[in-house]
């Protein structure tokens, strides 16, 4: 089975069988795909199994997916709440905009760094990935530590969680997220390590992929967070 | 599907998808996607900090804002595309978003109707 410029199925070749795709997929059928060419498979599975790093790619989604369906059910709290302050500080009286802009600039960079540093892995730099890591943690250090600030300084007026329904859906939905963010750093943490020790071996790697994920989640969440709490609470 | 790199040897062929891109080519992707974030961002808070826009337009522009930032961070941060590799990914997440849409929209509309159908409360004492 050499002939590779004008490849011809073997009457007995079967595409669907497991793994039949291996040998097969060489310059002669060019570039697999969907097409009906040759002997390639033509179902949706593209005649073998997806890669692992598709399969673990999906089932963390699908994990990132449950978490943001939890997240939903505490800003419909948040928004039911909006307005119930118990005759308290309302969101204009204790919002500070320039804290969160600084906060969101944090995010939004750390999820920037966590790009770089699966750039970096991608091209197997240990080094690279590394900084790009370190960088990451630190603004997302930066955002939890001024988040805690946030907190203590309302509380300190008086405006903790026991005050009113709106401060008790306000201090679940961000401190839900804060407490993601905090998760993601010892998380992060670790996966320093593991590729400090380890390298990129496979699974390695596909932890990081996961990492990824989970960091790029937390900046979505904070997009509608920011929008939803301080820019249009402020508002009103 | 097979995207060997030249000079990257310890690259796992099986592991790699269509879209796996040399070290410059994912800067800049990244890159791209920084500087619309930026953008959309500075225009939530722009908006939200002055008064150009129309008062009760507003959260619904800020609204608008988030989506296409979420839209963002889904394309160019977590390389949510239309391959055919990343269908059961959109699926799912459209799915997740009709969740999202009906715990959120759901418990707006019923409170909603519930505060409006509660008996007025006296201004003073705790009575029911």
């Amino acid at each position: 089975m050499n002939s590779q410029a004008t490849f011809q199925p073997p009457l007995d070749y079967d595409p669907y069988k497991l793994g039949s795709n291996r040998k097969q997929r060489g310059a002669g059928i060019g570039g697999g795909g969907h097409g009906h060419s040759g002997g390639e498979a033509t179902g949706h599975g593209e005649g073998g199994p997806a890669s692992p790093r598709v399969i673990v790619g999906y089932g963390f989604w699908i994990f990132l997916l449950s978490d943001i369906i939890m997240f939903s059910a505490f800003f419909a709290a948040y928004a039911v709440l909006d307005t119930r302050t118990a005759n308290g500080p309302t969101g204009h009286d204790l919002f500070d905009l320039r804290r969160v802009a600084v906060e969101t600039s944090c995010l939004l960079a750390s999820s920037f760094t966590c790009g770089m540093s699966s750039v970096a892995s991608d091209a197997r730099s240990r080094l690279w990935t590394e900084v790009a890591l370190l960088l990451t943690g630190l603004l997302g250090l930066a955002f939890l530590l001024l988040e805690l600030q946030e907190f203590s300084d309302m509380i300190r007026q008086g405006a903790g969680p026991q005050r009113s329904a709106f401060l008790s859906a306000f201090f679940a939905l961000v401190g839900c997220h804060g407490l993601h963010v905090f998760a993601g750093l010892l998380w992060l943490g670790t996966m320093m390590a593991q590729v400090w020790v380890k390298g990129f071996r496979p699974h390695i790697v596909h932890r990081l992929l996961c990492f990824n994920l989970f960091w790029h989640a937390l900046d979505i969440i904070w997009v509608a967070l920011f929008t939803v709490v301080y820019l249009i609470g402020s508002g009103s | 599907m097979i995207n060997i790199q030249a000079g990257d040897g310890q690259r796992d062929y099986q592991d790699s998808a269509p879209g796996d891109n040399p070290v410059t080519k994912g800067i800049v992707a990244y890159l791209i996607g920084l500087a619309m974030a930026v953008l959309l961002t500075v225009a939530s808070f722009v908006l939200a900090g002055t008064d150009v826009l129309y008062g009760p337009s507003l959260p619904v522009a800020l609204i608008v804002l988030a989506i296409a930032q979420i839209g963002i961070h889904l394309v160019y941060f977590l390389h949510l595309t239309t391959a055919p590799d990343n269908t059961n990914n959109v699926m799912a997440l459209l799915f997740g978003v009709f969740i999202v849409l009906l715990v959120i929209g759901g418990s707006i509309w019923i409170m909603g109707h519930l505060n409006g159908n509660m008996m007025p409360m006296l201004p003073t004492g705790g009575g029911m």
